[in-house]
């Protein structure tokens, strides 16, 4: 059971960013990806979403078996994987709480409705491991949100998704110590068995408190190095400046 | 997924959606005893008063509107050329089975009591109502009100009954807020005038409940013309609702209503319509309303479907300190056009007026909004606040603005804003990567869009308005 991405190509604007990334998740294990700016890390995420502005040319990914790029974006979501955006959407005017009944209601059979109760009390615990206040149901996805309320917002909508693959990506960006610190605890305690993670993020900061169990070193478009979680510290040490070694070498 | 299942789910929600978009779109054989026939001519407007046994001034009152009526040019040198497709030609004018309005549904046709059960209105009125008043074409088939209301002195009739029976109440207001000359389909609805609601609320009487009517066209190639005057004496205070379907026709049909508010001193109007007319119809209806001293006159317009609505409800605020409002939403989808606004007539010191208008636009639909805010110089202290948005869902959609606000003298405040923006493709990509389907994204935005606006109807009415928009919205994506 894994998250399967196989030689995979993917244009934007007709120019190649992704060029035969492989690279495989397997459940229970959380993987970080670093790289330079410009490497394609975000477009990794993007892609194995489903954005329109990618095209796959080449590869593969499937989601224990099953073929992602056979999915709709919708469809993916609810087979199970979920996206942590660099960058959230607003959406004015709908509330929080509405926004997640609408995606917890979208998992549903035809017909069933969901617990109101139920889903309040579980969405209120969730909140509290975040340090997010009761308030925040009420206020529209996002808008007019800091930085630290956006990325919290992704991890609470995470937790209340219960997915089995989740890409977080450069989710410390924009945030302080604390904010990551609590950020981090709403993915640790995600952390199973059942579950697995791919980590993208510019610096090493985030890993301190998410501990991978593998990094790997993506440029142009391609993971170029693999290994467990003292590479991440031989990066943040010596920067990406062996990247241009290698390839001179 | 296979081909096969992809189609099935398809041809499901097809068809979910039939059976919900046709809540209104049934029809009955006629069965009238009074028709009026095709076309207007002196003729058509004797026929209705003789049948409606109008007293002396309301056969001239007609006579003299048919006049102005084939005076008054199509006012297509501003508004809609859509309007020259109109045949008044082939309209009916009048429609009954000449039964008065029944007190208890029982008493109703079959097949007219079968229709408003399908719409649901015997239900809603044991639930939330004061009154009920349900048109059927030309007349109403039922009316009644909650006990009690009519020892307070509560007034609540159609037209015929409000003009022949309570003549010294409504005659000195009928026909003074909107002129039969204010403009040609004022006048149309002045000279054939059937159905409607008048109402009197008398000094100091708050009701609690709101009083509702339903407009129901049956017929193809009908024309609806009720009359409503609504005055509430000096403190009184009414919440009316108004609601209309029609079954889609292969041909037009025709809705002018004109509908009047009089607002005594310190007395509180408030006007709801939700409009789901079928994609056919022509919706060109006058309201306006009249605030006297510290009076308020509150209109919430919410206008789906239709072919072509003209709608501008408007607040004359005549005394001191009055205050008028109107909150609108409107959406447009394929072939259809909202042309909605609000008109806001300052005539004394220190009034306030308030709009606040938003448009959604649907593929091709288009929605046009256009304001007049009036403030003489000989006033003072005079506030009005404009705000109008527009959401376009395709790119092929279109809004338009045209305000036009008037103000002289140096005592005054006025504010407008407004904004054009769409649903973006990273708002929906966002939706949809936490499971949401298309369809529903885009009803979840359009619902975000008038949110505000929404809370200000009554609870029974906001579920039924988010359920309308969420079937417009199915329509809407591939």
């Amino acid at each position: 059971m894994s998250l399967l991405i196989e030689n995979l190509h993917a244009n934007v604007d007709g120019t190649e960013i992704l060029k035969g990334l492989s690279l495989e998740i397997p459940k229970g294990e959380v993987h970080a990806i670093m790289g330079p700016n410009g490497s394609g890390k975000s477009t990794l995420s993007k892609v194995l979403a489903g954005h329109d502005d990618y095209e796959v040319t080449a590869g593969s990914a499937t989601m224990d078996g099953e073929d992602l790029f056979e999915l709709e974006v919708d469809e993916r979501s609810r087979a199970g994987l979920f996206l942590a955006f660099q960058y959230p959407a607003e959406v004015p005017g709908v509330s929080n709480a509405n926004f997640l009944r609408a995606a917890r209601q979208a998992r549903l059979p035809k017909g069933e409705e969901i617990d109101a109760v139920k889903f309040y009390h579980e969405m209120y615990e969730k909140m509290d491991i975040l340090e997010m206040d009761r308030k925040f149901t009420a206020r529209a996805v996002n808008e007019g949100f800091s930085g630290g309320e956006k990325k919290r917002n992704e991890i609470l909508q995470m937790m209340m998704l219960d997915p089995k693959y989740c890409l977080l990506d450069e989710t410390d960006s924009g945030l302080d110590i604390d904010a990551l610190k609590v950020v981090a605890k709403g993915v640790n305690e995600m952390r199973s068995a059942d579950r697995g993670f791919l980590v993208i993020t510019h610096y090493q900061r985030l890993l301190d408190y998410i501990e991978p169990d593998h990094v790997h070193v993506m440029s142009a478009g391609q993971i170029v190095k693999s290994g467990d979680k003292s590479l991440a510290l031989e990066l943040e040490a010596n920067g990406y400046d062996f990247l241009k070694e290698e390839v001179a070498a | 997924m296979s081909y096969d299942a992809e189609t099935i789910e398809a041809d499901e929600t097809a068809q979910a959606i039939d059976i919900d978009r046709s809540k209104g779109d049934f029809t009955f054989p006629e069965n009238h005893k009074y028709d009026a026939g095709r076309g207007l001519t002196k003729d058509t407007v004797d026929y209705i008063a003789d049948v409606k046994n109008d007293a002396d001034w309301i056969r001239e009152f007609r006579h003299r509107a048919l006049e102005v009526f084939e005076s008054k040019p199509m006012p297509t040198n501003w508004a809609t050329a859509d309007l020259d497709n109109i045949d008044f030609d082939i309209i009916r004018y009048y429609l009954s089975d000449g039964q008065k309005p029944k007190r208890s549904w029982d008493e109703v046709p079959a097949e007219v009591l079968e229709t408003f059960e399908r719409l649901g209105i015997p239900e809603q009125e044991r639930a939330f109502l004061a009154g009920v008043e349900a048109q059927y074409d030309s007349e109403a088939a039922y009316s009644n009100m909650k006990e009690g209301l009519e020892k307070e002195g509560v007034i609540f009739v159609n037209s015929k009954e409000g003009l022949n029976e309570y003549e010294e109440i409504f005659r000195p207001w009928f026909g003074k807020v909107i002129p039969t000359g204010d403009n040609k389909f004022s006048a149309l609805n002045s000279a054939v005038f059937s159905g409607g609601s008048f109402i009197y609320v008398p000094k100091g009487v708050k009701l609690k409940q709101p009083l509702q009517a339903y407009f129901r066209i049956n017929s193809e190639n009908f024309g609806q013309f009720e009359r409503t005057l609504i005055i509430a004496d000096e403190g009184a205070e009414i919440t009316y609702m108004e609601g209309c379907t029609a079954p889609k026709f292969e041909t037009a049909t025709l809705h002018s209503a004109v509908v009047e508010l009089v607002a005594m001193k310190d007395a509180k109007i408030q006007y709801i319509t939700v409009q789901n007319w079928s994609s056919n119809v022509y919706n060109l209806v006058t309201k306006r309303g009249m605030a006297h001293e510290g009076a308020e006159v509150r209109w919430i317009d919410c206008n789906i479907g239709s072919r072509l609505t003209m709608k501008y409800p408007g607040v004359v605020m005549k005394g001191e300190g009055a205050r008028g409002e109107v909150i609108s939403i409107a959406l447009a989808n394929d072939g259809q056009h909202q042309d909605t606004g609000a008109k806001m007539i300052h005539a004394a010191n220190n009034t306030t007026s308030n709009v606040v208008s938003k448009s959604i636009s649907v593929g091709e639909g288009r929605s046009t909004y256009r304001g007049q805010v009036h403030i003489p110089k000989h006033l003072k202290g005079c506030k009005n606040n404009t705000e109008c948005d527009a959401l376009l869902i395709n790119s092929n959609s279109r809004t338009d603005t045209y305000p036009a606000i008037t103000v002289r003298g140096n005592d005054h405040v006025t504010q407008h804003e407004a904004s054009v923006s769409q649903v973006s493709e990273e708002m929906l990509f966002y939706m949809q990567q936490r499971g949401i389907g298309e369809a529903e994204a885009m009803s979840l935005a359009v619902n975000g869009f008038i949110n505000d606006l929404v809370r200000e109807f009554p609870m029974e009415y906001s579920v039924e308005l988010k359920r309308l928009i969420e079937l417009e919205m199915e329509g809407s994506v591939g």
